[in-house]
Formats: C-alpha cells, structure tokens, sequence
C-alpha cells in the first residue's frame, strides 16, 4: 500500500472503512423506518408477502379503538415513576457531590441496582411482591404492619404501580451518576465566591447548580419521557401483560405477533414514533432557545 | 463542590435519606440472597426475611444451573457479546477514523445520517426490523442479535467521533512524513489511542447485551439458543418452579455484571457520564 499516493489511500480508506458501516444502518436502522411506514398502510399479515394496500384503515382503527390509548394510560405510571427517580437521583447527586464521608461507598452501593441484569431484577421483584411468601409482606408482618400487606401483582389499582417501581429502582442510580458527572463539572471557585458573598445552601443551589445541570436535566426529562412510552421489559416479563398492564409496545408487539396484524401494528409504531419524535424535537428547540 | 460545612441536623438529616435509600436498594437483593440457599420445605415455612439455616446448601444452585440450561445461556451469551463487541469496536474505529480525519463530499451526509439514526427509536421499528432479518435468513440464528447490535445501534459512532478529535493531528501528519500508509496510521496511531474510549464502548455493551431480553426473545426463539435473558425467562415461565430455586438462579445471573462492576467502578461511572450525555 506504501507505493500508492495519498490520495488513491485517501479513496481505498473512505471506500473501505464507510461503505460496511454505512449499509448496516441503512438496512437496519433506515430500511425498517421506512418499511414500517409502508407496511402500515397495508392489511399485511406478517407472513408471507401477500399484501394489500388500505390507506389509512389501520391509523382509522387506532384513533376509534380507545383500547389503544388506554394502554398509554399504563405508560404515564412509569412516566411519573421517572420524574420521581429524578428528583431522588438529583438530590443524592448533590449530598453525594458534597463534603460527606463514605460517599463514594454510597455512589457504589446505589448505583448496584443498574447493573443487575434486568430480567434477573423482574423476576427477583416478583418474588418480593409474591402474597404469601413474598419478602415485602414478610417484612410488613415483622413489623407489626400486616393490615399493610397487599396483593401487590393481583390488585388492578396497585399492581402498575409496583411495576413503575421496579423501573425507579433499577435506574435511580444511573440518574444520579450522570448528574454527579454534571455537577463535577462545575468549577469549585464559584461556589466559594458565593460563600464569600454570604450565600445560603439553597441560593447556591438555585443559582449556580440548577443553571449549570439545566441541560443534562432536561435530556435526563425527555429520556424519562421517552423510556416510559417505549416501557416494555418489565410488564412483559413480569405479567405478559395480564391484569390491565400492558403498555402501548406490549400492544403493538401482541397485535403484531399474537394477532398477526403487521399492518395495525405497524400503523401503531409509526403513531409511537411520531410521538417520540416530537418530543425530541421539543426538547432540542427548548434547550436551543434557553442555550442562546 | 461545597466547601461549608452543613448544620449537624441537616447532616443527619443526609444520613437518614441515604440509610433509607440504601435499605430499599439491598432489601430485595437480600431477600433473594437468603432464599438461594434455603429448602423448599424452608422457604414455604420460615419467614422469607429469615437467614437459611444452611450458607452451604447449594442444591438450588445446581438444580437451576442444570434444568434452567443457564450453562447453555452464558455460553450462548458469551458468543453473541464478543462477536458484536468486537464488530462494535472494529466498524466504530473505522468510522472515527473515517469521518474524523477525512474531508469529502458525502462527510456532511453520512453524519447527519448517523444524527438521525440516533434518535430513531429502536423499539418502534422492530415490527420491520423483524421482516428484515426474515429476508436475511438470519432468523432463528445468533447471526441476527450480532447484526443487530452491531447495525442498528450507533452509540460506538457517538463515542468514537467525539474521542478522536482529541487525538492531535500532528502525530498522523509526521507518520505521513516518514512514508507511512494511511491505513497503518489507522492501525497503529489512532486505533491504540483510542484506547480509553474502546474501554468505555466495550463496559456499556457489555452491559446493554447482557441485559437485553427483546432482542433474542424476538429474533431467537430457538431452545439450543438460549441466552441468559431468555433461559431464566422460559425456566420461570411455563415450568412454575419453586421460588428457592429461582432465587438462585437470580443470584447466579446476578454475579457476572456485579464482578464487573466491582472491579472496573471508575470506567463504569466514566462510561455512563459520557455515553449519557452525548
């Protein structure tokens, strides 16, 4: 290759090192994107390759079945479940960050959680949540607390709410190390010419930390945002979706696979993803206009 | 950051929130962890906080290793995590490497498209991608989780670009002087530097393909391609085993990522602050 010019090398690199990348996203990133829309005007069973064109039937029976939407109703659990596991990963970030002794132990400890694997963690939690012998109850009784014993999984009112928490106690540790690593980033004398100047705990919170972090938290918002409308793992594994659980994915996976409706669940994809999309968008003109 | 010290009652105060967060954390772990080693008959009859009357009672542990068919699981696994790892680590340089260095016309193109694709939704394409696997032939084999997370993801892209801007470009224009070809300045110049950032790729893959259940659920229903995921899934499933069991099996699958962990902290706690905050 030595005996080549630069210029050929320049070209065999380009060609060479782009041309593998850049086929796997088309195919696999691009490609479904673009099929999806497609396969969502159609009445497409999933197997085969017969296929007819609908036009917007199945976006018509997405918006008249209210069945569809119910199902978002189960993603807002884990939607206000996420905001709270901000708020507790924001506030541990900041005592963490601080003058405390034992926080890198501490970091360590709550961080855990995250790196247990996650179908593992479910089934550890439907343990915990098991009537009988469930730990949960087991510790309610030890306590003198048995009226408090719940059918935690059975009961239709609770058992999204128990979900949404395996979620906040998975990721809670997470949160709070990106938020360390923001907060870290905030140089030290700036807090100390605020103490000079006599300001409080709070105040040095709410001007320097909060504007510094503004931008991680709102990623850390539309991340929330969006995890909890792309909830799947945790209700699948736990409940298969049975007792009023199943999110808006578990639907369009079951409508998909189940009920071999490609197209009805395609059509749902698509109305998730412009969704998601939106949000996106909203959040990038938001943080542009703020970051002016 | 906060060089004052607190009042002593908001210091308490600190302790109090962390003791409690710290408790909500272990007490499911521990619950678990006790359970691995207890009896059936135990399990049913004590009370599930109740320490086994026996820390060497891995009968569980067996029983789940050889009927839950993790051993087929963490192999299955381990093929899957060093191919796509490795094929992570090899494209994602390349590309760095590619577009970092480079100016062409398509270079503006290819990173918008890359842009993109970021923010695409992996979930919500599946239904098709599920149909581009079937064309491919891939189904039902581990070719098709390799080629997903190794194509469809674009995180190693994210990490690489940034970390080779860092690299000067001195070191490639004095290789050049010396007659070296462009493609060892990749091999031995920019690929060795990107060290620090293949260390934080490989942990965040690691983890994200250890954990991922959607993806062989979907693409893999086959019995002889178990992995992790799906084995612990299939044994609590259908076969309605016993909960001691279970909680062993937990705790076998537990291990792998905790070790990880415990040894590679600060890249761990590196990795998530820069792949986070992309």
């Amino acid at each position: 290759m030595n005996r080549l010019t630069y210029k050929t090398q320049r070209l065999l690199i380009l060609f060479g090192f782009l041309t593998i990348p850049v086929l796997l996203s088309l195919t696999f990133s691009y490609y479904p994107a673009v099929s999806l829309i497609y396969y969502s005007f159609t009445d497409w069973t999933g197997t085969g390759w017969d296929m007819n064109w609908v036009g917007l039937d199945n976006y018509k029976q997405i918006f008249s079945e209210p069945e569809v939407f119910n199902a978002l109703k189960n993603n807002a659990y884990y939607f206000v479940g996420g905001l709270i596991q901000v708020a507790f990963s924001l506030w541990f970030a900041v005592i963490l960050t601080g003058r405390l002794k034992g926080k890198y132990g501490f970091r360590v400890a709550l961080f855990l959680p995250y790196v247990l694997h996650s179908v593992a963690t479910v089934i550890m939690f439907k343990n915990v949540y098991h009537l009988d012998y469930g730990a949960l109850n087991g510790l309610l009784r030890a306590v003198g607390l048995d009226s408090w014993q719940q059918s935690w999984l059975g009961n239709p009112h609770l058992v999204n709410v128990s979900l949404a928490f395996i979620s906040m106690w998975k990721y809670m540790g997470l949160n709070m190390v990106i938020f360390i690593g923001a907060l870290q980033s905030i140089p030290g004398d700036i807090y100390e010419a605020a103490s000079i100047d006599g300001a409080s705990g709070w105040q040095k919170f709410r001007f320097i930390t909060a504007p510094s972090i503004k931008s991680v938290l709102s990623l850390m918002l539309l991340l929330t945002l969006t995890g909890a409308l792309e909830a799947f793992d945790i209700p699948y594994v736990m409940m298969l979706g049975a007792n009023g659980t199943q999110t808006f994915v578990i639907q369009t996976v079951d409508t998909a696979f189940k009920y071999q409706s490609f197209g009805l669940a395609s059509a749902m994809a698509v109305v998730l993803l412009i969704i998601v999309l939106i949000f996106i968008v909203i959040q990038r003109k938001v943080l542009f206009r703020e970051g002016k | 950051m906060d060089q004052e010290k607190s009042s002593p009652l908001f210091t308490a105060f600190k302790y109090l929130t962390i003791v409690l967060a710290l408790f909500v954390v272990f007490f499911p772990i521990y619950s678990v962890f006790v359970g691995a080693f207890k009896t059936q008959m135990e399990y049913y009859q004590s009370s599930s906080l109740a320490l086994p009357h026996d820390f060497f009672n891995f009968d569980n542990f067996k029983k789940v290793y050889d009927v839950g068919d993790l051993g087929l699981g963490f192999k299955n696994t381990l093929i899957i995590l060093v191919a796509a790892v490795a094929g992570n680590v090899v494209l994602g340089t390349m590309v760095a490497y590619a577009l970092g260095r480079f100016d062409f016309k398509l270079k503006k193109p290819i990173m918008g498209m890359y842009l993109v694709a970021q923010v695409i939704p992996m979930v919500t394409t599946q239904v098709a991608t599920f149909s581009v696997i079937q064309k491919l032939g891939l189904y039902n084999t581990m070719g098709a989780p390799i080629i997903l997370y190794i194509g469809a993801d674009v995180l190693q892209i994210v990490i690489y670009l940034q970390f080779v801007n860092s690299i000067p470009k001195d070191l490639d224009e004095s290789a050049m002087m010396e007659g070296a070809s462009l493609f060892k300045i990749y091999r031995s110049i920019i690929f060795p530097l990107l060290a620090p950032a293949t260390a934080t790729l490989i942990i965040l893959k690691t983890i994200s393909i250890y954990n991922d259940f959607y993806t062989p659920y979907l693409y893999m229903p086959s019995q002889k391609l178990k992995v992790v995921s799906t084995a612990i899934y299939s044994f609590v499933g259908p076969n309605a085993a016993q909960l001691n069991v279970i909680s062993a099996g937990i705790l076998i699958i537990f291990i792998p990522t905790v070790v990880l962990f415990l040894f590679l902290q600060r890249y761990i706690f590196a990795g998530v602050t820069n792949g986070a905050v992309k």
